[in-house]
């Protein structure tokens, strides 16, 4: 039988879909902004870091209040945990991708343009394709997607290593100014905490639908 | 006594259809209920909660004067109006309040007749007899309390046949055959399975767009899950009383809080 306040768990979910989201297509931005030196899609993406904060803030709350007056038990208990844990994450993706918005902002002011990408644009592919993973494995309950994401975070973690060891060389052998380098490098590392955020997602649906 | 639904501030709210004023009651000597403030809004649902002995049954009662059967009650000072007029005046008719006031008790009741008398009967007291009317008000019930399926073919059959849970949602429609606006609810699921409860609720979630039910109940869960606001009553005395989820998430009175997280007592 369904209850009349089951409606609210649908809700919760469409908040947890419209927050991973908004933090995959902050991250695009930000990304898409360094590697066509597009001032606009930073600002986008800046923007719509305020709107990931006020909707994690959003799901925090509703959760708290279905636990304290629904009574919730097995697989509910688990999508009210999954949904506080995933926002979580998501919101740290969405500050990944505000992170990597100003660094380009300081790239683009000091240099005008983004001189060396890297393999960020490899990377971004990965990260991004992972996040679109995390949220079809939620949406279609689909537990071999949620396995296949985790498997590909180490791949990103190769990547990132890659573009360190070249941001590192580049760096001692001069030419490209150490900030722009350095920044560089954090750009990267975020790409690769987003991954990790990817993953993360993906645990949690696979303890969703497993309860392991 | 941290009350967070007082006249000030109804302006967002459904208007009262109860007011209760420096209410108090005793039996004999027994002082039952002090200075009970309240005021119960149009259309929602609200539930007393507390634990056994701290007034809630004895206030729920005193709303369609059920207390006027035993000797000993008496009213001490207070008011309680409805809809504008003080139940306990001397004018008032006890039978026409019970009309619009309706009451479901712990136990369900239904009458040893048939499904259909049990709805049937008040109408028939107050003098109607044509079948038609009665078919209809008796389905429009049925349906009302979400038993319409469950029973439309076996209506001349006998109330007592049916089950725990079909016989307190029989009490439920009979109240409202006489056309209630008010619905008292003592602890109207104690004595079901979970199963019926689930139905009692969905129940009441559904009456209350058309009614405002009073829900006494001794679990927690149920007063969180079905009403709007809530009232946390302690030896007599109401200790808060406001939004459920204001109540439930982050009531202001300590007692309330050690009530509601079980370190009572």
């Amino acid at each position: 039988m369904n209850r009349y306040f089951h409606h609210e768990l649908h809700d919760l979910r469409s908040m947890l879909i419209l927050i991973a989201e908004k933090a995959n297509e902050a991250g695009r931005l930000a990304v898409e902004g360094f590697l066509s030196s597009d001032l606009e899609k930073t600002q986008h993406a800046v923007k719509l870091d305020d709107e990931i904060d006020a909707l994690e803030i959003a799901i925090d709350r509703a959760s708290v209040r279905y636990i304290t007056l629904r009574s919730p038990v097995s697989s509910d208990v688990r999508l009210i945990f999954v949904a506080i844990k995933a926002s979580h994450d998501l919101e740290r993706a969405g500050d990944e991708a505000h992170s990597i918005a100003k660094r380009t902002r300081n790239i683009l002011t000091r240099d005008g343009s983004v001189q060396n990408k890297v393999e960020i644009e490899a990377m971004s592919k990965l990260a991004f394709g992972m996040m679109k993973d995390a949220i079809n494995c939620f949406l279609e309950e689909d537990l071999d997607l949620a396995e296949s994401i985790i498997e590909q975070d180490k791949e990103v973690d190769r990547l990132n290593k890659e573009n360190f060891k070249n941001l590192s060389m580049a760096l001692r052998d001069g030419g490209i100014d150490p900030a722009t380098q350095i920044e560089t490098i954090l750009i990267s590392k975020s790409i690769e905490r987003i991954a990790d955020h990817a993953k993360n997602l993906a645990e949690e649906v696979i303890y969703l639908l497993t309860g392991e | 006594m941290a009350q967070t639904s007082t006249p000030s501030d109804m302006t967002d709210e459904n208007k009262p259809i109860i007011e209760i004023r420096n209410f108090d009651f005793a039996y004999g000597d027994a002082q039952a209920l002090f200075d009970i403030n309240m005021d119960i809004r149009e259309k929602e649902v609200t539930s007393f909660i507390g634990p056994s002995g701290c007034g809630k049954s004895t206030f729920l009662r005193c709303f369609n004067r059920m207390n006027d059967l035993i000797d000993i009650a008496n009213i001490k000072g207070g008011e309680i109006k409805i809809s504008d007029i003080n139940i306990y005046d001397k004018e008032v008719d006890v039978i026409e309040l019970r009309k619009h006031v309706g009451m479901v008790f712990q136990k369900s009741n239904p009458f040893p007749k048939s499904i259909y008398d049990n709805i049937a009967y008040g109408l028939r007291i107050q003098g109607i007899k044509q079948k038609s009317v009665l078919d209809g008000v008796v389905e429009e019930c049925l349906r009302g309390a979400a038993l319409w399926d469950e029973v439309k073919d076996r209506l001349n059959e006998s109330a007592l046949g049916m089950s725990g849970g079909q016989q307190q949602r029989l009490c439920i429609a009979r109240a409202l055959a006489v056309k209630p606006k008010i619905l008292l609810m003592d602890e109207p699921c104690s004595a079901l399975d979970p199963i019926a409860t689930a139905k009692v609720e969905e129940l009441i979630h559904q009456l209350k767009k058309q009614y405002t039910i009073i829900i006494v109940t001794h679990s927690m869960q149920q007063a969180a899950r079905v009403s709007d606001k809530t009232a946390f009553f302690y030896l007599g005395k109401l200790i808060e009383f406001g939004k459920t989820d204001d109540i439930f998430m982050n009531p202001t009175d300590p007692q309330t809080e050690a009530y509601i997280s079980g370190r009572f007592g």
